[in-house]
């Protein structure tokens, strides 16, 4: 018998071939997935953070009113981040501070520090969904991003400025969330967040997030400078003004507990 | 004289701290930073019904009260001293009218301890309707009857933190007697408490030191304390005597040892809290009880608006021989928070005594006004019953209180 190799090379090579392209062919939920931990990854490393943030709250007739917080927190290995914030306005709040250890599945802990009674409250983190402060911004818009929150769907690259961006849509996989989905724009460069849309739970537009100004620090880590939160369904918007960014200043977790949630201030 | 009273007081028990205080702040570097806050309040009582006893004042009451905050840092925030006084003046009760130090003290702060010396005050507990193992202040019980109103504390308390919690070690040099109403006072017993006639089972009297430990931790969705505290019963036994030919009641201050547990579980919706202490003083040796739940529902009606209730269940050994409020009571409460731009909070509150019979309820409403103001409205009312003596003595004290609070 005469064996010819012949088909059967060109047998594997089209197998191979047709595997490398389905590899290509990633589909729309994986190219959603791996966009966000590129993005989660691109960012690791920051170790600490504070930063100083302004709120400025409009309602529909142009009333603002005005929320100072300091910020500080943690980066954790293998955990959600710790973060302890202290308000400074309005007045009737200050001194008062909220110590979170985040997890990137199942409840956060919290714990609330009241400075009139001096008393610290553990507090339950399902309050996901309400407003910060009366704000446009919902606690879950404020907490770190985490991969594991989302379950995620590539939909299309577009232009954002003078940016590319890829459009990927998030699905909370907290059944808390105040959300259906949420509408990220990120580039294609430097995979920073330019806008977020976000559905509500009927699935209607409920708020558009803009992200203004970005700054590089440490040569690595981008931050907005200003968020603007806007609600469709009632009018009102939200300016969050970020401000003195300082990273690795060597704070530790023992600046995450509560006792320093008592000294704050 | 009450105001000059306590200024006396605190001039003679801590001049020392103060001293030790100031020495420190001598010492300091160039870079201090300085911070001064604080709020005004105007509060307005409405009674509509005509007092039960004589002396007490008619129908309405004004009342004012000033809390300055005075605030240094230095060492990088790794020392602070912190200076928040109290001052109240009263339109009928001069021994509503009084001063306090809330606050002076200072804090050091090491790697994983800290140390505070001066007068202070800490907060003990985790239920809402009754803070039982919350020992450590004196209640300042003139300002309000709900016992939220603390008078400062002489105290050297180390902190320690430690990957299996945190132990504070209390020094207490020092003792607050508990503030009681005037002659002219509403909320106020049958007879008038003479607290100038206070007496103690230790023989230096409020010059007795006392002590405490406590340790806490937080464990998963368990928050957890136990503390040990000996030293001057901050409650007084009242007792009868004399004051000239008036019959006044007389504090009496037992020493006691007391342990107590506090546990709160966080669980989804639901916080399950209790609180129990174990006492032993001369007069009695008890245990008592508090503990419930409170379960929130979060953005009710698809709104912004978050309503949690409140169940709590309060018990004392010593049954109706108790002088404590709680001996064999049920509270129910509701906690109503709009979340929007002005902070709008309904606070409602009934207390039924089972023993008794007794109810009173109470309701809070209170909004913030611009950036700087705050108003508030309360209301309270008592039905006492079946000769309960506590209750009783606010049969003819139903009010509402309308307060106005300026930040600064």
């Amino acid at each position: 018998m005469h064996l010819n190799p012949k088909p059967l090379s060109w047998m594997l090579s089209a197998i191979i071939l047709s595997s490398a392209s389905y590899a290509l062919a990633e589909t729309a939920e994986e190219k959603g997935l791996a966009i966000a931990q590129q993005t989660k990854e691109r960012d690791q490393g920051w170790s600490d953070m504070q930063a100083q943030m302004t709120m400025v709250l409009r309602n529909s007739q142009g009333q603002e009113s005005v929320r100072e917080i300091r910020l500080k927190s943690l980066e954790q290995e293998a955990d959600g981040d710790k973060s302890l914030s202290i308000f400074d306005k309005p007045l009737d709040v200050k001194g008062t501070a909220f110590l979170s250890f985040s997890h990137p599945v199942g409840a956060d802990d919290q714990w609330l520090y009241l400075p009139a009674l001096k008393r610290v409250k553990r507090i339950a983190s399902r309050n996901k969904s309400g407003p910060f402060m009366g704000s446009e911004f919902a606690y879950e818009d404020l907490t770190s991003f985490e991969v594991e929150k989302y379950t995620y769907k590539y939909l299309r690259d577009e232009p954002c400025g003078s940016e590319q961006c890829s459009v990927v849509e998030q699905y909370p996989v907290d059944k808390y969330s105040g959300y259906t989905r949420r509408v990220t724009w990120i580039d294609q460069s430097e995979n920073r967040l330019h806008k977020i849309e976000f559905y509500d739970r009927k699935g209607s537009p409920l708020k558009t997030l803009t992200y203004v100004d970005y700054k590089q620090y440490l040569g690595k880590h981008w931050r907005a400078d200003i968020m603007k939160m806007v609600n469709h369904q009632t009018r009102k918007d939200t300016d969050l003004i970020w401000s003195e960014y300082r990273f690795k200043e060597g704070l530790k977790n023992a600046d995450f507990n509560k006792n320093s949630l008592k000294r704050a201030r | 004289m009450p105001l000059l009273r306590s200024i006396n007081f605190l001039h003679g028990i801590k001049l020392s701290s103060m001293g030790l205080i100031l020495a420190f702040a001598s010492q300091v570097n160039a870079n201090v930073e300085f911070e001064a806050s604080g709020k005004a309040t105007a509060e307005l009582r409405l009674f509509p019904e005509s007092p039960q006893f004589s002396h007490q004042y008619q129908n309405a009451n004004v009342s004012l009260a000033i809390e300055p905050d005075l605030f240094w840092q230095w060492n990088d925030g790794l020392d602070s001293l912190s200076f928040k006084s109290f001052l109240r003046l009263d339109q009928h009760d001069d021994e509503r009218t009084h001063a306090d130090i809330r606050e002076l003290i200072w804090i050091h702060q090491g790697d994983d301890w800290e140390l505070r010396s001066g007068i202070g005050k800490v907060f003990w507990g985790v239920t809402e309707f009754q803070h039982l193992v919350d020992v450590i202040n004196q209640s300042d019980s003139i300002e309000d009857i709900d016992g939220e109103d603390k008078l400062g504390q002489p105290m050297i308390n180390l902190s320690l933190v430690k990957d299996w919690g945190i132990v504070d070690l209390y020094i207490l040099p020092g003792f607050r007697e508990q503030t009681f109403p005037g002659k002219k006072g509403r909320l106020r017993s049958g007879l008038v408490v003479d607290t100038d006639q206070a007496q103690y089972e230790a023989t230096n009297d409020e010059r007795h030191t006392d002590l405490a430990v406590r340790w806490s931790h937080s464990i998963g969705d368990f928050d957890i304390g136990t503390h040990w505290f000996r030293g001057t019963n901050r409650d007084p036994i009242l007792q009868a005597g004399l004051k000239g030919s008036e019959t006044v009641l007389i504090p009496y201050y037992e020493q006691m040892n007391q342990f107590g547990l506090d546990l709160q579980a966080t669980i989804d919706s639901w916080l399950w809290k209790a609180e129990t202490i174990w006492r032993n003083t001369d007069s009695s040796t008890y245990w008592a009880a508090q503990a419930g739940f409170e379960y929130t529902f979060y953005g009710i009606q698809e709104s912004n608006t978050d309503l949690g209730v409140l169940l709590e269940y309060g018990w004392d050994q010593r049954g109706k021989k108790a002088t404590a409020v709680f001996q064999n009571d049920i509270s129910i409460g509701a906690r109503l928070a709009l979340n929007d731009t002005a902070s709008t909070e309904m606070l409602a509150g009934i207390i039924y005594d089972l023993d008794y019979e007794s109810t009173s309820f109470q309701v809070e409403f209170s909004r913030r006004l611009g950036d700087k103001w705050k108003i508030s409205l309360d209301g309270r009312f008592f039905s006492p019953e079946n000769d309960d003596k506590l209750l009783s003595s606010f049969d003819k004290d139903n009010h509402i209180q309308i307060g106005v609070e300026r930040y600064f």
